[in-house]
């Protein structure tokens, strides 16, 4: 069972991400409510490295999404830059700021650090709200220029946006495996399961902390530049912690702390609310408590509980392996070894 | 002069209000260890329970706001029987992340039942009163009075009653408290009843000079964290100086500074001492 964390799954994966537009052929409906998951699943992928990777809960991401999104908004519109440039600077404002936020919050612990966040989205959105000079408040950036002259292509047609969100989708989350699949990565971890313990093993934790939440801002920023360049119109609502509840939700429901998860879920629970469409003004009257069961009875979420399962599995068949080895008197090999290894391996 | 004392007036006021919701935002900290991100849906909850019982059913202001410190203290019972209690074994994400799911529900469930639409409280208290060239609405003085004076009940219950010493034996020392036989479930119900009681009285105080809508916690509860993450959390008269520093805060920064940020006052105040205390002003040490 390596299909759903092997290199084959991730291909499988993407080769039914780029069959989509055809199997959901002449309905950009559908185009869009997928292009739209992609970009929250970017934003979910980045707030999963903070929140899942280094155990810090962060409430104020979808703030930084909105300095993504309003970078590319205020240079494009009050400017004049074309996407691309002000684009490829969403990132970098998001984690600039994201530098000196989590210089003053990352030194707090634990339920501190997610009020503190909390206060610094509410800071962002009410700044978005009443800057007007910058922002133009609540009236919001009309006629964002749509991603053009790249490679001949242009980005309006709804089948040319799916496949650019999808391109740097992809490219997140290949960035994002290697990220925690490095030394880097396993150093996130070793904070996320016991700060004190990684303190005393030479780590320096401000450093990896701030380091792993701006790393975790800069994805939220992309994914708001390309928001902004997707959807063309950005108001403060973008800002709201309601999003970053949202991407919680997506984070929980797919399994929080692994690489698979954070995608699955921000996928899925779109496209579940798609189908919850008719429960309208109802729709988080059942999302609420679906939630807490969530929380109490699936704390792993999807993949995560798969994964105790495949562990819990492979640790049984190893073990019965080793007592079929041991009665027929073959000197024990490194089965055991290989079976714990699967059971721990990441997806 | 008069200007001042008006403002130190809506100081008080805005205080009185910020205080009561992070009372029991804090009692619950301190006994739960859990940050109710749900307490701004009690907190609006209260309102449109009030609202209700006034205008679908005629009743008086007062019995109206005890009709709602019951409805939403059966709704904190609810919550912490089936929500918090399931969950203390649980790391502290978990936590948050059900209270979220208690707010969406709450929230979702009021505006489905009331819609999005902001309506206004009607309180028979709508005079003005002026004292000595000061003029002053009624239904602030009400709040004052009546905020100040719930405090002062609550610090008695607390201090001078035996249920009110298991709770604080609790919040002191957990196992200690289950040691000599306090039982754990009762006074983590209790405690979520009292925090209820107090986020609906502020809510029907504060509503006939605000508005009633669906999201009308988000932000009263922000800023209730605020308070209790610089009055200590936990800690009871940290909530109520906390609450006052906030309030006087925002009272003078929108009469100084600017009507449009006085909402971001509350969050630069705790990004600035946070920076230079990260403990908060009044605690030893972060829990």
């Amino acid at each position: 069972m390596k299909l759903i964390d092997g290199k084959i799954g991730w291909l499988l994966l993407l080769a039914l991400a780029i069959a989509f537009p055809f199997f959901a052929a002449g309905n950009d409906y559908y185009l869009t409510v997928m292009a739209t998951a992609y970009v929250f699943a970017i934003a979910t992928i980045g707030l999963n490295l903070i929140t899942g990777y280094t155990g810090q809960f962060n409430l104020a991401h979808s703030g930084f999404m909105a300095v993504g999104a309003y970078t590319v908004g205020i240079l494009t519109v009050d400017y004049g830059w074309s996407f691309w440039p002000a684009f490829a600077l969403s990132g970098f404002v998001a984690a600039f700021i994201g530098l000196f936020v989590g210089l003053v919050s990352l030194r707090l612990k634990g339920h501190f650090f997610s009020i503190f966040t909390m206060c610094v989205g509410y800071i962002m959105y009410l700044l978005i709200e009443k800057w007007e000079g910058l922002t133009h408040g609540t009236v919001g950036i009309m006629g964002i220029p749509a991603p053009t002259g790249f490679a001949g292509i242009d980005f309006e047609a709804p089948r040319s946006q799916y496949y650019l969100v999808l391109f740097f989708l992809a490219l997140s989350v290949w960035a994002m495996h290697r990220i925690v699949n490095s030394l880097l990565g396993r150093t996130f971890m070793a904070i996320r399961n016991g700060d004190d313990l990684a303190e005393a093993l030479g780590i320096n934790l401000m450093r990896n902390k701030v380091l792993a939440f701006m790393l975790s801002v800069f994805y939220a920023g992309l994914a708001g530049g390309l928001y902004a360049g997707f959807v063309r119109f950005l108001g403060p609502g973008i800002a709201s912690v309601e999003h970053t509840f949202d991407m919680t939700m997506y984070m929980l429901v797919g399994g929080i702390g692994t690489l698979l998860g954070p995608l699955l879920g921000s996928i899925g629970v779109p496209w579940l609310t798609q189908y919850l469409q008719f429960l309208q003004d109802y729709r988080f009257v059942v999302f609420g408590p679906l939630l807490i069961i969530l929380v109490i009875f699936v704390p792993h979420g999807v993949v995560g509980s798969y994964l105790a399962w495949r562990a819990r599995n492979a640790s049984r068949l190893a073990s019965e392996a080793a007592a079929k080895q041991a009665k027929t008197q073959t000197p024990a090999g490194g089965v055991i070894g290989h079976g714990q290894q699967k059971g721990s391996s990441h997806a | 002069m008069e200007l001042i004392l008006e403002q130190i007036l809506n100081g008080l006021t805005l205080g009185g209000v910020y205080s009561l919701v992070a009372l029991g935002l804090t009692l619950v900290y301190g006994i739960m260890h859990v940050p109710n991100f749900a307490h701004g849906a009690f907190y609006m909850v209260g309102a449109f329970a009030a609202f209700f019982l006034m205008s679908n059913w005629g009743l008086n202001y007062w019995v109206a706001m005890a009709g709602a410190g019951v409805v939403v203290a059966a709704i904190a019972v609810i919550s912490e029987r089936l929500v918090f209690h399931p969950l203390r074994h649980h790391e502290g994400l978990h936590h948050m992340i059900a209270a979220i799911g208690i707010l969406l529900f709450l929230e979702a469930s009021a505006q489905a039942m009331f819609g999005a639409d902001f309506r206004r409280m009607q309180t028979p208290y709508a005079g003005i009163i002026s004292m000595g060239g000061v003029t002053l609405p009624s239904q602030r003085l009400l709040i004052i009075v009546a905020a100040f004076a719930l405090m002062l009940g609550l610090h008695l219950f607390l201090r001078k009653t035996t249920t009110g010493a298991t709770i604080i034996a609790m919040a002191q020392n957990r196992d200690g408290a289950a040691l000599v036989g306090i039982d754990a479930n009762r006074v983590a119900m209790m405690t979520f009843a009292i925090s209820g009681v107090l986020a609906a009285v502020a809510a029907t105080l504060y509503a006939p000079i605000n508005l009633v809508y669906p999201a009308m916690g988000n932000l009263v509860i922000t800023k209730a964290f605020v308070i209790i993450v610089l009055g200590g959390m936990g800690s009871v008269p940290g909530a109520i100086l906390g609450g006052l520093i906030i309030g006087f805060a925002e009272s003078f920064g929108a009469f100084y500074i600017s009507t449009d940020y006085k909402d971001i006052i509350a969050f630069v105040l705790l990004v600035v001492v946070l920076s230079l205390r990260p403990q908060g002003l009044f605690t030893t040490g972060a829990r």
